[in-house]
């Protein structure tokens, strides 16, 4: 944690850090107090006069159906999200990191949707989707599936989940294939020798030292579909139709910006503030078994 | 030459007799080719929308909005995307345009601004922490770690009224300066200060260096792939920015691609201009693309290194 042989002076350590801490102040800790300050306020009608309420702010927030409606679009969204991409990504990184020919290449070829912002992934998909214009959308039309993102709760839910999901494979990608290549060659020709096929040794040898990694992808996923999607949902859906792809973050954002409900607002804020604490808290605490690697 | 004439028989006896050797072979050739299918499978599935993308950027709009849905180039690219360049392609509920160009030129500065931002204040700090020891270096330390657990996200509304108050909104400054505050950059220089030598500092310290001296010409030297890294990671995250820009905002000449591209489409009306909202769809995920493409050695460490 801390060097044995060290400068000397307590003004020039503090000067450098002054730029990090003047923003994370400014910017962090003093709109995150605001936040929890203003979730036990509640403004009248005209925006006159603030009165302090308590945690009535959270009892509503908790009691109405449609955050209740959000937070589990939420659920199924994130861990269908998280599901479908690190299922993805260790079929892919398992035979990527087979010896065969041209695995290089095949590489580049997988990870470049990561630099894709969620916001044009969802554009990407909806060309193809769209009732109209894209060739799967006409396609499933034309075979007398009617197909409309627009109007339909659950073909949208499905085309965020793709959107989503479609953009975070190259990450877990990435990590499977680090994990995969650290594992003792030894390992597998022991487990070669004794005579377990492929499908065994996978499951038995494979998957177990890959545990870590995936529980560590597990939560970097459910960060990611809960907040890091907000583009996806509002490029594609605004949350519609009827409210069926509204997350708990997009609903931050339409009672906040859109409605101007501050302190429901706020108290769903810090409601999602204490999701994160959590998913941090649990990930940091994995996180020492998955740096071993 | 012996020797390879001594094995040969060997070998071949080996293969030719055993049968489960030669069920082994058979088992990993089959294994081979199932690895090339999914591989293939997988690529193919990550580059269909943007084949249809690309595809579509090059017909005219009449032809995308009637639902002919082309799987092969027209003869239009180089007109759709002088268009979306210059004039810039719109919703049609939505009548205002900003051309591709500026809103990519916006994209660049902003995203080199917060990459660059977030190494040198980051730089800065994990020196002070690992190099000095003062009091409160701990309190501090700490005070940069929580900021991990507040993004952007969650702080949306009172993080606004700061920058309205600052007077900030419609300008490159209040793009950047909110976001550029770095844990996981503090955390990973930290990591890597902490793994030089002490005795660089000792003979700094011997030679008559101060500590700015040794910052400038042992640390920043040493610290050079690692920078490079994180330039890389960061660029794409600045590029990427969505909720921020979005709220920030109104002015349309300092639109971002990310946030411009999704104001196009609207509601998604058949009628849009497609073909020029197809090409800035390829003009806008093009740098970030190339960048991992091309910089794929130091994109991978920086990513596998940053994870938070």
């Amino acid at each position: 944690m801390r060097k044995n042989v060290i400068f000397r002076g307590k003004l020039l350590p503090l000067l450098l850090l002054s730029p990090q801490l003047a923003i994370t102040i400014v910017f962090f800790f003093w709109p995150a107090g605001q936040a929890i300050w203003s979730s036990l306020l509640r403004e009248d009608a005209f925006g006159l006069s603030r009165q302090f309420v308590g945690l009535e702010n959270f009892a509503e927030v908790l009691a109405d159906p449609t955050w209740r409606g959000a937070a589990g679009n939420t659920a199924i969204f994130a861990f269908s999200v998280a599901i479908l991409a690190i299922s993805a990504a260790l079929l892919l990184a398992v035979q990527a990191d087979k010896s065969i020919r041209g695995s290089g290449a095949y590489k580049t070829l997988l990870i470049w949707p990561y630099a894709v912002a969620p916001a044009i992934a969802a554009v990407l998909w909806l060309f193809l989707f769209h009732p109209q214009i894209g060739l799967i959308g006409r396609a499933l039309n034309a075979a007398q599936i009617a197909w409309d993102y627009r109007l339909n709760g659950g073909q949208a839910m499905l085309l965020v989940i793709i959107a989503s999901a479609w953009k975070q494979v190259s990450y877990n990608f990435i990590f499977f294939l680090a994990g995969l290549q650290s594992i003792p060659r030894s390992v597998l020709e022991a487990a070669a020798i004794d005579g377990a096929r492929p499908m065994r040794r996978f499951w038995t040898v494979v998957f177990p030292l890959l545990s870590p990694t995936t529980f560590f992808l597990l939560t970097v996923n459910l960060v990611y579909a809960f907040f890091d999607t907000f583009g996806v949902i509002h490029a594609l859906t605004q949350g519609g139709p009827a409210k069926a792809t509204e997350t708990l973050i997009y609903k931050v954002y339409v009672d906040g910006v859109e409605n101007l409900n501050l302190g429901a607002s706020a108290a769903q804020s810090v409601i999602l503030m204490a999701i994160v604490i959590a998913m941090t808290a649990v990930q940091f605490r994995f996180i020492e078994r998955k740096v071993h690697y | 030459m012996n020797r390879v004439l001594a094995e040969r028989p060997l070998e071949g006896a080996a293969s030719e007799n055993d049968p489960a050797l030669r069920a082994s072979r058979a088992r990993q050739r089959r294994g081979r080719w199932l690895a090339h299918g999914i591989l293939l499978l997988g690529v193919l599935i990550f580059a269909l929308p943007i084949w249809i993308t690309l595809v579509g950027s090059s017909h005219d709009v009449n032809t995308i909005g009637r639902g002919e849905v082309p799987l092969w180039f027209g003869s239009h690219a180089i007109d759709n995307y002088i268009a979306a360049w210059e004039r810039g392609g719109s919703a049609v509920r939505n009548t205002r345009a900003v051309p591709a160009g500026t809103m990519l030129w916006n994209s660049a500065v902003m995203a080199t601004l917060i990459a660059a931002g977030k190494i040198a204040i980051s730089i800065l700090s994990a020196y002070a922490v690992v190099f000095f020891s003062f009091p409160g270096r701990m309190a501090f330390f700490w005070m940069i770690f929580i900021t991990l657990m507040l993004p952007v996200e969650v702080r949306i509304i009172p993080t606004f009224q700061v920058v309205v108050d600052l007077n900030l909104t419609d300008s490159m400054a209040g793009l950047v300066i909110p976001v550029i505050a770095s844990a996981t950059a503090t955390l990973l220089f930290r990591q890597f200060f902490l793994t030089i030598p002490d005795e660089y500092v000792e003979a700094a310290k011997i030679d008559g260096a101060g500590p700015l001296r040794f910052f400038w010409d042992v640390v920043l030297p040493l610290s050079r792939t690692n920078i490079a890294a994180l330039f890389v990671i960061l660029f794409i995250y600045g590029w990427n920015q969505y909720l921020w820009p979005l709220l920030i905002i109104t002015d349309t000449s300092l639109e971002t691609v990310v946030v411009g591209l999704s104001k196009m489409i609207g509601r998604g009306d058949a009628q849009n201009e497609w073909n020029a909202i197809m090409a800035t769809a390829i003009l806008a995920l093009l740098p970030p693309v190339a960048v991992v493409i091309l910089m794929q050695r130091w994109f991978v460490k920086g990513l596998t290194e940053t994870e938070k």
